[in-house]
């Protein structure tokens, strides 16, 4: 927190205590698990690179689907991917951060209305996806109108992902100390600028790391999809156009269209590439917030 | 010495009093503090002691209304700042607590930059002007004097700053709204000897500008800075004013026996 080296990052003082007796076992334990965790995503990597890397050329991401994905490239696939994502995003973000302020600095903990809305919450991030999909089809789909089309997919995304977004923002918030909105109380302070430019801005890296999650699960969701943006593998020309996103166009290579495994392997590579580079890039931007503008620690 | 452009204090800016009538205040059933009357003459440091959990806190909280924020807390007596009667329906809550500033104990800049920290409380005033802005920004650096140890890393973050430099600045993000008032809870409590020392001088040297009242734990601070001095005690498990008077006369001839025995530190 402060400069002078008085305080030691807490994480290496567990590390820096002298060992007790037998904890060697407990040491190689901890360091096992570790281990396995980075080796299964290496496996799935190594496999991928494996299967998918030969087929992963420039054709490949800008051409367009052919022979059923058996041959042709992934183009529309990965644009239809990102303005599903895009409209998942526009729709969950600024509902579910607003939802995270009314908990977190509206509500008292235990009140009637921060309960009811944080039970809809866990149950909501507990129904299965496909209970998503079936929902997103009868209410997006069909009554709204929207038929099968990227808004429509991007919405029940949307809902599917918001209870993860809205407990992420709702906990980062908490986490900022209340002795800023005293002293934004005691400055004579609107709420609202309080939150603005103090709360918001404080949270932020909470914010994104909850962000990073939402990405990561709408990147990789197929069931809600498969009955809401539907399979159509052309380059979509608005959001109420069918999209493919590239969960259901692997889904649909690997268990619908035999042939299409190797396709399949370099779509697979495409996507994990794609929550790589997102997900570090979020990083990446978090930490140049910090340093440039919020300047915290 | 302030350009007006600038300045949110007015011509007659003057400090103000604060009299307190008959103030009983409670946490749901926990009445804190009850029936305590005094009247904090204008310009002057004021002082108030007693040991812990007497409500000293709780009384600057009810002085710039911050009890509101506290839920179940309940306040009735009247409050005046100035000529204002601060529990009055319709009080301009955002004005009131421009006009009487508070520092915590534990120092709380915000986690931004230290230009930011002064800034920004200015610009929810309206001032939007840069040179406005930079020029009260060194104004009420210089008062607390910490320009001399920041002006080269003005848009780096405050939490590097020492804790004593925080809690100038945080006196110094108080003094730059112009206040009448302001209360001061333990402000040297959590800093080491040397920076406590450094706040104690500061906090001296607002006599006369601001209307100072403070609550401190250190009998030989409020023996140092203090024109009067109160003591709180709890009563029947509300906290009480006890003696309130004069410095001099208060610890050279205290009334109260509770006041002696404090004093003494036969008590407390």
């Amino acid at each position: 927190m402060s400069e002078g080296g008085t305080h030691t990052d807490a994480r290496l003082v567990l590390a820096r205590l002298p060992r007790g007796r037998g904890e060697w076992v407990v040491s190689w334990l901890l360091a096992g698990t570790a281990a396995s965790v980075v080796s299964v995503f290496l496996c799935i990597l190594a496999s991928l690179l494996h299967r998918g890397m030969s087929g992963l050329t420039l054709d490949f991401l800008l051409g367009v689907v052919r022979d059923a994905g058996r041959s042709g490239g992934i183009g529309p696939i990965i644009v239809s991917t990102l303005w599903i994502l895009g409209v998942c995003l526009l729709a969950a973000l600024p509902v579910g951060l607003g939802t995270a302020i009314l908990l977190a600095e509206f509500s008292a903990s235990d009140g009637m209305l921060g309960k009811v809305v944080r039970i809809s919450l866990d149950v909501l991030a507990g129904v299965p996806s496909i209970v998503f999909a079936l929902f997103g089809n009868a209410f997006f789909c069909i009554y709204l109108g929207f038929g099968f089309s990227i808004l429509a997919g991007g919405m029940t995304l949307a809902c599917m992902v918001l209870p993860f977004w809205i407990r992420a923002a709702e906990l980062s918030l908490r986490a900022v100390p209340n002795d800023y909105r005293l002293a934004a109380a005691a400055l004579g302070m609107s709420r609202h600028r309080l939150i603005t430019r103090i709360l918001l801005p404080t949270a932020a890296p909470g914010l994104l790391a909850g962000l990073v999650l939402v990405v990561g699960r709408a990147l990789s969701e197929t069931a809600p999809l498969l009955l809401t943006s539907g399979y159509v593998t052309r380059m979509p020309g608005s959001v109420y156009d069918s999209g493919r996103s590239l969960a259901v166009h692997i889904y649909d290579l690997s268990m619908n269209v035999p042939g299409g495994e190797a396709n399949a392997a370099s779509a697979s590579l495409v996507l994990v590439v794609l929550l790589v580079v997102l997900n570090s890039g979020m990083t990446w931007l978090s930490e140049r917030f910090l340093h440039g503008r919020v300047l915290q620690v | 010495m302030t350009t007006p452009c600038c300045s949110r204090r007015a011509e007659d800016h003057h400090c103000a009093s604060v009299v307190i009538d008959a103030l009983d205040l409670s946490y749901g059933a926990r009445q804190v503090l009850r029936r305590v009357t005094m009247t904090v003459p204008p310009c002057g440091v004021t002082a108030i002691i007693g040991p812990s959990g007497c409500g000293k806190s709780s009384l600057l909280c009810a002085i710039n209304r911050l009890t509101d924020l506290i839920p179940g807390c309940r306040v009735s007596g009247t409050v005046r700042v100035g000529e204002t009667s601060i529990y009055d329906a319709g009080t301009d809550l955002i004005e009131l607590r421009r006009r009487v500033g508070m520092v915590f104990q534990k120092p709380n800049p915000f986690p931004l930059s230290i230009r930011r920290n002064i800034e920004l409380p200015l610009r929810e005033t309206g001032i939007r002007d840069k040179a406005c802005l930079a020029e009260a920004t060194e104004r009420v650096l210089r008062d607390v004097g910490l320009f001399a140890e920041v002006k080269d890393r003005l848009d780096q973050p405050a939490l590097r700053l020492s804790g004593g430099q925080q809690q100038r600045l945080c006196i110094a993000r108080a003094l730059v709204l112009e206040p009448r008032i302001i209360l001061f809870d333990e402000p040297c409590s959590a800093l080491d000897p040397i920076a406590s020392a450094v706040v104690e001088e500061l906090i001296a040297g607002l006599r006369g500008s601001y209307t100072v009242l403070i609550v401190t734990h250190n009998l030989a601070q409020a023996r140092r800075i203090a024109d009067q001095v109160g003591l709180f005690w709890v009563m029947e498990d509300a906290g009480e004013l006890v003696e309130f008077g004069e410095r001099e006369a208060f610890f050279e001839h205290p009334q109260h026996d509770l006041t002696k025995a404090y004093l003494s530190g036969a008590k407390g």
